[in-house]
């Protein structure tokens, strides 16, 4: 075809295009990067390398736990455009469901927390079956307030079954209460494991919607529902499927994080303020955007709690919230979301 | 409009050996009717193409094939009727739809988009189709891992086609494929359309504006005003039609 010059022309320009937004997001994030270089010297310069390391790894803590709970809420949003406020709550119900396997019924914790992802995988299928599947999934506010009802459901049902006193939670790790030592920093083994079995758990998920057949339905479906349809995929199905991955996820990071929190039903509700800022700030149809944003927020709510006096322990939670406000107005899209460009 | 050569369409039934045939189909978006009773049907092997002014119901009739709006009337594929089927249903008894717009799954690669399209097939060969449709269309496999949405328009153009024949399909469903496109690249695709036709023996329905180019590969076509089949025939009758050659050829 002679249109084939013309074409490639039109096509390497639109390269060049991209090309310049890269540069300009490079030199943004550089930007960022030596703020916080300066910030981090300064904070060394007034208190000391070993508390300023200190504070880095106890973000990360908090970080990778929020880091799980916003890919769930990215998983169900990119299947349903919905946010799930019950994300939290459905994750409360399956570390509850791994304390009664592992405490009530003597599984072996690792186990439990396993099963109990089943468990809720299974449940949350369910939950998708009888209580979204029924809505137009173009509805999303029908959705949001079905997320909503499910949320305060969830969370009575909690406390009727189990009641509202604070339960330790296992850890399902070896070397319990030791710790070792970097940078002057004390690491607890418990915590330096829950981070790699996140790291694993991100991967695992990744995997799964790049290399298998269902992941594939699941792209399909959060890109293009009509299209997916054409092409003979079952979008109930493949969104049951969304559904059932994120709660399996949010139970994860649940039963991770209960035994340094204690679990009762509200456990999770901090926690989730958290994950939708970090799910907001990664842009919240960004799966990788969500892992690292949820680091990010760790890091800001130790650093802002730690070094600024009056934000101190108390204030930390409205930073979540002044993240949220501040994505929304100056990036909405995130910081690795997809901005939507129709081509004709 | 007069029919001269083209005969005015009542059919009551259609030959047996109908891949698709279609009677009485009514569809509607909410309370508005868009079909008033349609009637056609497509034999096994045919090019037929739909004609019509914008707003006839060409869209429609697709969509209404493929069960994406509200339908009454018969629809049979294949020997079954699928009337009140799902999309998904449809698509899986072997009707594959490009839809106006193309509807490429702008977030996946252009090598995931056709692994999408073979989602139904349970074959080892899908592999060695995806390898065809980069033979076919070269262009593709230079963009295999880009993102199907900073494709060129004929280039998306060429996906959705090739997306569409990677789950092998009874039947294609073309809803203005030219749209938006150069006429050169438009040329080539209908040539591609006309190749793939007489090579596998692919049943196509294609609406289209273009008529000059779409009644060049047809077999036959049918005419739509107003959400009704007013005329049919053959592809060169329907050339020949004065009435048709005013309206849609303008000549």
């Amino acid at each position: 075809m002679s249109a084939a010059g013309n074409l490639n022309e039109q096509v390497s320009g639109g390269y060049s295009l991209l090309d310049r937004i890269g540069k300009k997001r490079l030199r943004n994030i550089a930007i960022i990067v030596a703020v916080l270089v300066v910030l981090s010297i300064i904070a060394i310069a007034n208190d000391g390398s070993e508390l300023f390391f200190q504070r880095v790894f106890d973000g990360l803590n908090n970080g990778f736990i929020y880091s799980a709970m916003a890919l769930a809420l990215v998983l169900i949003y990119k299947a349903t455009g919905v946010v799930n406020f019950a994300q939290g709550d459905m994750a409360m119900f399956g570390t509850f469901i791994c304390y009664v396997y592992a405490v009530n019924m003597g599984i072996p914790v690792g186990f439990a927390i396993l099963l109990g992802m089943a468990t809720s995988a299974l449940g949350a299928a369910v939950i998708e079956r009888t209580l979204i599947r029924p809505f137009d999934p173009r509805n999303h506010l029908a959705i949001t307030i079905v997320t909503l009802g499910l949320l305060l459901v969830l969370n009575s049902m909690a406390g009727v079954i189990w009641g509202y006193d604070p339960r330790a939670f296992p850890t399902p790790f070896p070397n319990r209460n030791k710790s070792f030592h970097l940078f002057g920093a004390q690491i607890d083994y418990t915590k330096l494991y829950t981070w790699i079995t996140i790291l694993v758990a991100v991967l695992l998920v990744s995997l799964l919607l790049n290399k298998t057949k269902i992941g594939l339905a699941f792209r399909s479906v959060s890109s293009n529902l009509e299209s997916s349809e054409l092409v003979g995929i079952h979008v109930g199905r493949t969104l049951q499927f969304g559904w059932a991955l994120a709660a399996a996820v949010g139970t994860l990071a649940g039963s991770l994080i209960a035994n340094t929190t204690f679990l009762d039903p509200n456990f999770m509700s901090r926690v989730l303020i958290y994950s939708f800022a970090a799910a907001t700030l990664g842009g919240l149809d960004s799966l990788g955007g969500a892992v690292i944003a949820g680091i990010i927020i760790g890091e800001v709510e130790t650093m802002s709690g730690g070094y600024i006096a009056f934000i101190g322990g108390t204030l930390a939670p409205t930073t979540a919230l002044v993240v949220i406000v501040v994505v929304l107005l100056i990036r909405p899209s995130g910081l690795f979301g997809s901005k939507r460009v129709e081509r004709v | 409009m007069t029919a001269t050569d083209g005969q005015a369409v009542h059919e009551s039934s259609a030959p047996a050996d109908s891949l698709l045939s279609v009677s009485g189909l009514r569809a509607s978006y909410g309370q508005i009717e868009a079909l008033h009773g349609v009637d056609f049907h497509v034999r096994r092997g045919e090019i037929v193409v739909v004609l019509g002014a914008n707003g006839a119901g060409k869209t429609t009739t697709l969509r209404a094939v493929c069960q994406m709006v509200s339908t009454k009337g018969s629809i049979v594929f294949d020997g079954q009727s699928i009337t009140g089927k799902s999309t998904t249903d449809v698509a899986r008894r072997g009707v594959a739809h490009v839809p106006q717009g193309r509807g490429t799954l702008a977030d996946l690669s252009v090598d995931d988009n056709l692994l999408a399209g073979a989602y139904t097939r349970k074959d080892r060969e899908v592999r060695a189709d995806v390898d065809k449709w980069f033979t076919v269309f070269p262009r593709l496999r230079e963009r295999r891992a880009q993102l199907a949405g900073s494709l060129s328009g004929g280039e998306q153009q060429m996906l959705a086609v090739a997306r569409a024949l990677m789950s092998r399909p009874k039947m294609l469903l073309l809803d203005e494929p030219s749209l938006g496109l150069a006429p050169i690249i438009v040329q080539g695709l209908f040539q591609r359309f006309d190749d793939m036709n007489k090579a596998d023996g692919t049943t196509m329905l294609i609406v289209e504006q273009n008529a000059n180019l779409a009644l060049d590969i047809a077999d036959r076509a049918y005419v739509l005003e107003a959400g009704e089949t007013v005329l049919t025939g053959t592809a060169d009758d329907l050339r020949h039609d004065e009435g048709v050659r005013k309206a849609y050829l303008g000549y």
